[in-house]
């Protein structure tokens, strides 16, 4: 019968884990329209993804007065190195709705290169 | 000091002697409703209009010696205002003030009771449509509101920055309750992170409430802990009784699921304030059903305004609203439907009328209900629909989720690579509605579920610019 393997059992969580991995690039343009839209953004990390653990380590306080985007990808870079065992995502925060409004992963435990 | 009065004069008098006040202006306390009028041939605008705002509040068709025991000025409702419909032969919009001592705190049931009781069959009116309600402040303040609000749901959830994806498992009746669980399985494994109960599951002989909910509970658990994405499926707790609705919920809470469903329509709001009260002391989200809203929202001179339906369930309480999808429907109805999206989710809401807002809303920090765009939408319709409503929304596909030819899993990995490529478009910079076809098209080179998905359904056109010029 002609008919299609199933979907492979796989982890996926957070905005946009159904897309290929995001280029350094492509996070970079994500920051962009975070800080244009006057999010503040903030790296987070953790040691396991489970997703009835509300809180990851804040890598740093949120970057309130972020100007330069550039300035977030090395915060994550430098944030890969000295994590690298650990899930990292960027989350963006609105002061004036007082909430979290974004989160995307950045790095996955073990992953290389970037 | 008594009221001045004349001594007591039994009669029929004009109702617009009393109340037709066109110098009155409405006080901020005052609650405000726009009505659509069509009178009776032969009967004046002003006395219809006056016999609206009489029938609705304090009056009734002639005089009794019991008014002269109250103060009617501070308890009639006026109408102040009288306008030709533009464009329509022998309508009107009457503007009617009612002071806040006519309604009982926190009762939605009631302020409806007056508003659209006796009066809309007032056999001098051929026609009556309630358009719009503005609450006032000292009112909404009565009122709780959503169990927890769109900020509270995505927290709970973990999900930001997007909308949610949602399905509707089919067929909506006759399924066993572990094949249906076994599809909420394949529909939120493959990336959804709603499935619902159709609105007519309740609790038939081929599917009991109590086999329903424990073999769903279990499809979302292993979903979850699958994916690793919190999951969640509507159980529908609709049912005959407050008391067989309550003890359904009470098990819902007891397995541990995130959200339950009622129709409050059909159920009314007096059962739906309750559960909605239950929920927000419980943790539980509370997804809204509509059914049987097109049978008073659908004629355009004649019942409620989907807006005023709307308005009253966020008071009355629902995490999730239906409500509607815009796209492949007539021109026109896309400022009338984001309208009533702001009046649910946003906190303040300017008058509008090319948006059928006729009043300022503003709800006083009250939390949001979270629009449900649900059906005939598929694959081709995400860029619209993300352009449109916005990350705060929950788009449903139902059949665009199981009639993929590879069947749920898949077809729920469809929807959401769909999603995210929109998004990510979106957040670059590019143009959805111009380039929509575009970012679907690159986007199955990668992924096969949604190249299949795509041929399937084939492409919409994208003809939305006009839609903007209402």
């Amino acid at each position: 019968m002609k008919t299609k393997r199933t979907l492979p059992k796989e982890r996926r969580y957070e905005t946009f884990s159904y897309l290929p991995p995001l280029s350094d690039q492509q996070i970079n343009r994500q920051i962009e329209y975070m800080v244009e839209q006057g999010y503040i953004p903030c790296i987070e990390f953790n040691e396991n993804s489970n997703p009835a653990e509300c809180y990851w380590t804040m890598w740093k306080l949120p970057m309130f007065d972020c100007s330069n985007i550039q300035d977030v990808l090395t915060e994550v870079r430098e944030c890969r190195t000295d994590y690298n065992d650990c899930y990292i995502r960027v989350v963006g925060f609105d002061n004036i709705k007082q909430c979290q409004v974004a989160s995307f992963i950045v790095h996955k435990p073990g992953a290389r290169g970037y | 000091m008594a009221a001045q009065n004349q001594g007591y004069k039994a009669g029929v008098q004009d109702y617009r002697l009393t109340y037709y006040t066109p110098e009155y202006t409405p006080k901020d306390t005052d609650l405000l409703a726009c009505f659509r009028m069509t009178p009776q041939p032969g009967v004046d605008a002003e006395e219809a209009a006056a016999a609206v705002a009489a029938e609705s509040s304090t009056g009734t068709w002639t005089t009794v010696w019991t008014d002269l025991l109250t103060d009617l000025d501070r308890y009639k409702g006026r109408c102040y205002a009288v306008e030709p419909v533009p464009g329509e032969d022998n309508q009107y919009f009457c503007f009617i003030a009612y002071p806040l001592d006519l309604f009982e705190e926190g009762s939605i049931t009631n302020v409806l009771t007056s508003l659209v009781g006796n009066v809309f069959g007032f056999k001098a009116l051929r026609a009556l449509r309630l358009e719009d309600i503005r609450f006032p402040i000292a009112l909404i303040k009565t009122f709780p509101g959503p169990p927890h609000g769109i900020t509270v749901e995505r927290d709970k959830l973990n999900k930001y920055g997007r909308p949610l994806l949602g399905c509707t498992i089919k067929p909506k009746l006759g399924l066993s309750a572990k094949n249906y669980g076994r599809a909420v399985y394949e529909a939120l494994r493959g990336g959804l992170d709603f499935t619902k109960d159709d609105e007519n599951i309740n609790s038939q002989p081929f599917m009991r409430w109590r086999d329903r909910f424990l073999f769903v509970q279990e499809a979302i658990e292993k979903a979850q802990a699958e994916t690793g994405e919190v999951k969640g499926h509507y159980l529908n707790v609709t049912a005959g009784t407050c008391e067989e609705m309550m003890k359904r919920a009470e098990f819902a809470k007891e397995i541990g699921t995130p959200i339950i469903m009622h129709d409050f329509f059909t159920a009314g709001f007096t059962a739906n304030t309750t559960l909605s009260n239950w929920c927000r002391d419980n943790g539980v989200l509370l997804h809204i059903h509509r059914a049987m809203h097109a049978v008073v929202d659908r004629q355009r001179n004649h019942g409620i305004h989907f807006r005023v339906l709307a308005k009253c369930l966020r008071l009355s309480g629902g995490d999730h609203l239906h409500s509607g999808t815009v796209v492949g429907k007539l021109e026109g109805e896309k400022g009338i439907t984001m309208g009533f999206v702001d009046l649910m989710r946003e906190d303040h809401v300017e008058e509008d009328r090319s948006r059928g807002i006729f009043f300022t809303q503003d709800y006083a920090a009250m939390p949001g209900t979270m629009p449900v765009a649900s059906g005939g939408i598929h694959v081709w319709h995400m860029p619209a629909l993300v352009e449109i409503f916005g990350d705060d929304s929950c788009l449903q596909f139902g059949g665009g989720t199981a009639g993929h030819p590879w069947g749920n899993a898949p077809g729920a990995t469809a929807n959401r690579v769909a999603l995210e490529a929109c998004l990510q478009a979106r957040n670059e910079g590019r143009d959805l509605m111009r380039e929509g076809g575009d970012i679907i098209r690159e986007a199955c080179k990668w992924s096969p579920e949604l190249a299949v998905a795509c041929e399937l359904w084939k492409e919409i056109k994208f003809e939305f610019e006009a839609m903007d010029t209402i």
